[in-house]
């Protein structure tokens, strides 16, 4: 859009001789608020805490200029420039690789948009980002706002009592629980006296299937509070919400809205992605506001900046059904890729599969590309045909986790895809070429997540099949087990 | 560092190793705009196909195939007032779930330089059809504006071809859920530039995808009723 400026306000214009892109004009005015201006509510509900695109506000451009002029709306520049250096104002992009340019109809010039958050709309030159300005909707909550019935085993109650101290300072605090300790319920005293003290509250994280799990969680949790669930598609974009469950890519879309964030599996990021969501995260933030960071994988900066006390933060190092982490066990297995080549695969690997199909006893068998795994499976399909394997991009993805559960698969091989998230009951958990530079410390922290997740069958065997040991295999084996002294410790295991 | 910003997948974005896989789609000479993997997921059409239409007979089951010509042509050849007007579409590739993705991307997100990833398929096919006219399928004002860009005149500007505006649009797009009949019966949705002399010219039509053909069918009766000697059309997608 192009917009010129009279009498210190902001006016969309259509004629080229005296008005701009937006990004062409450096100090952008806001008028005053005016009280008597009579504001429409649902531009309000719609625009609190937001940074939209016009193409994603259904109200003409005449009623937000309105209120814009009275103080209750806010232009910012989509597009940032620092001398000629351009920024996104959205993503924080300021990589050339991801801008471009075209012919823009909007502004009748040649127009630069950037490329990294183009599946959220289309931010150029010309893009205005709108926001609000004015009163925050008012939210009236029931006397009693958490109905949740659940107790707390004692180190979830620790890390929850801490969670409540950082939200109600607007501190920062890493919990850092081990696969299986039950997070989740480790934020509802944190949820609920945020809700109390009348704070807007998120919760983000990179994957949908999170969103549509913990959405019903919440909403069972704080039956009387209006909660919104974010992701690509959903229906609840425009509803205001004083609890908000999103992806992390949804949080592009506010601006100044959360006084508490709790971002949920920060390591699951590569690091490139990491960088737009930090930027992501800190717009999304009030100034004053409080930051969880959950995991049961911190990066080695982070594991550092804890050791050191640079950053705050609380372990659960023991599951909610009070056993020991199964520790991996390392088998050397010779250049089994070389052997997979010539169609054969190492002995030791082979006779591990055949106990546990012997043994009725389901598995999941990692490998660390998918050409290697298809290569294995009509070898390992020896010992039943019922055996699968899972990748990123197959279709039947799905599915198969489906009939893994209902037990009509006895094994399923798989790439890193279903390292987190998804859990079996009762399984043994092998990964063939551990040295493998994918099996990062945290991927195997995650795998070997899988095992032993059930109160029923808290044991699990974890083998970590290999042609020479590496410092990640290492590491993580280190990190379970301090994890597995630290809870006998505090007293959280009962053996 | 990275010297080459071209040395990225305008697609996927992973950095482009040109050593290794070319698919059938790429050649040495042509500037690669995209990887070797994302290239593999496009499918050409190629083989026998209808006359008009370009669609492909190999997927196609024989009870919709008159002569060389798909049912769906033959029905419009049927009519008097819509015989002769198309002489024949051109398609690059199959619309598969992977091309539905990344003209998405360029049409609907906006993404103007994926144009880029098309243009040396058009560069060629337009060497080919030799005409004196490209046209672009125009957009209504509103939907340029709502989008930015003419994604049939974006794809001619990367391919290196001047466009020619003959056509301009007198109803909106919103046709797209109406029956067979009501699409041919529609008054017409364009209105031809009446400065320019299209006598004996051959002219190209540009759209990004060829779904039912009325669309086109519609921009070729209009300019060869005002003298056009040919009309053929050209889409990324069949
Ligand atoms: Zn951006
Ligand atoms: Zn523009
Ligand atoms: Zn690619
Ligand atoms: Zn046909």
């Amino acid at each position: 859009m192009r917009f010129t400026i009279k009498n210190g306000i902001l006016l969309p214009s259509n004629t080229i001789e005296d008005s701009r892109p937006i990004s062409q004009i450096p100090a952008l005015p806001q008028p005053p608020l005016n009280q008597d201006y009579h504001f429409n509510g649902n531009l309000q509900q719609l625009l609190t805490g937001k940074q939209l695109l016009l193409n994603d506000i259904p109200f003409p451009l005449n009623e937000i200029q309105s209120h814009y002029e009275n103080g209750y709306v806010t232009y910012r520049h989509g597009i940032i420039y620092k001398g000629k250096q351009p920024a996104c104002a959205r993503c924080g992009n300021k990589d050339q690789q991801w801008f471009a340019y075209y012919p823009c109809a909007r502004c009748g010039e040649t127009c630069l948009y950037c490329r990294q958050c183009i599946m959220m709309g289309r931010i150029s030159g010309c893009t205005p980002l709108i926001g609000w300005n004015g009163p925050v909707p008012d939210t009236i909550h029931p006397e009693k706002i958490s109905q949740w019935q659940g107790t707390l085993s004692k180190g979830q109650s620790e890390a929850s009592n801490r969670v409540v101290g950082a939200i109600q300072e607007n501190k920062e605090l890493l919990v850092w629980a081990v696969c299986g300790a039950g997070k989740t319920e480790v934020l509802f005293a944190g949820i609920e006296a945020a809700l109390a003290a009348k704070k807007r509250i998120c919760i983000a994280t990179p994957r949908t299937d999170v969103v549509l799990e913990l959405t019903p969680r919440l909403k069972a949790a704080f039956p009387e509070i209006t909660v919104a669930s974010l992701y690509g598609g959903s229906e609840d974009r425009h509803l205001y919400a004083p609890l908000t469950i999103a992806t992390t890519h949804q949080l592009l879309r506010f601006y100044h809205a959360f006084d508490a964030l709790i971002l949920d599996e920060v390591d699951a990021f590569p690091y490139t992605v990491e960088e737009s969501l930090q930027h992501a995260a800190i717009q999304a933030r009030n100034p004053a506001s409080a930051m969880i960071y959950l995991t049961a994988t911190p990066n080695e900066k982070w594991q550092r900046e804890c050791r050191s006390g640079k950053r705050a933060f609380t372990t659960i190092p023991a599951r909610f059904h009070r056993h020991p982490l199964p520790v991996p066990e390392f088998i050397w297995c010779g250049n089994w890729q070389k052997r997979l080549q010539k169609n054969r695969m190492p002995v030791n690997v082979l006779r591990w599969i055949n106990e546990r199909i012997q043994a009725n006893k389901q598995a999941l068998v990692f490998f660390p590309h998918i050409s290697l795994m298809e290569t294995a499976l009509p070898i390992l399909r020896q010992f039943a045909q019922t055996i699968e394997a899972v990748h990123a991009e197959d279709p039947d993805r799905k599915e198969k986790v489906q009939k893994m559960r209902a037990k009509e698969i006895p094994l399923l091989l798989t790439t890193t895809i279903l390292e987190r998230g998804v859990t079996f009951p009762n399984i043994d958990v092998a990964v063939i070429g551990a040295e493998d530079t994918i099996f990062t410390e945290s991927a195997l922290v995650q795998i070997a997540g899988r095992a032993g997740r059930s109160k029923d069958h808290p044991k699990g065997k974890i083998t970590f099949f290999h042609y020479g040991k590496t410092d990640e295999m290492l590491k993580a084996k280190r990190q379970i087990i301090e994890m597995n002294r630290e809870g006998l410790k505090r007293g959280l295991l009962d053996c | 560092m990275h010297l080459f910003p071209q040395d990225r997948c305008l697609i996927c974005h992973e950095i482009i190793h040109p050593a290794i896989g070319w698919g059938a789609l790429f050649s040495q000479e042509k500037e690669h705009f995209i990887c070797p993997k994302c290239d593999g997921r496009f499918e050409k059409i190629d083989g026998e196909a209808c006359r008009i239409c370009n669609r492909p007979f190999h997927s196609l089951d024989g009870k919709f195939r008159d002569g060389n010509l798909c049912h769906d042509c033959y029905r419009w050849e049927e009519e008097p007032e819509w015989q002769g007007f198309l002489d024949k579409n051109n398609s690059l590739f199959l619309y598969n779930d992977f091309l539905k993705e990344v003209i998405a991307k360029f049409k609907f997100r906006g993404d103007y330089v994926l144009a880029k990833v098309f243009a040396p398929f058009f560069k060629d096919e337009l060497a080919r059809i030799a005409p004196d006219f490209l046209v672009p399928i125009p957009l209504s004002r509103e939907r340029l504006v709502e989008r930015g860009f003419n994604q049939a005149a974006a794809l001619l500007i990367a391919s290196g071809y001047p466009t020619t505006e003959l056509l301009t649009r007198i109803h909106s797009e919103k046709q797209s859920k109406k029956s067979r009949s009501e699409r041919i019966h529609l008054p017409q949705v364009f209105k031809v530039e009446p400065n320019i002399s299209l006598e004996g010219k051959k002219v190209v039509l540009v759209d990004d995808i060829y779904t039912t053909g009325s669309t086109l069918r519609h921009a070729a009766k209009l300019l060869k009723e005002a003298g056009a000697a040919s009309i053929q059309s050209l889409t990324i997608a069949r």
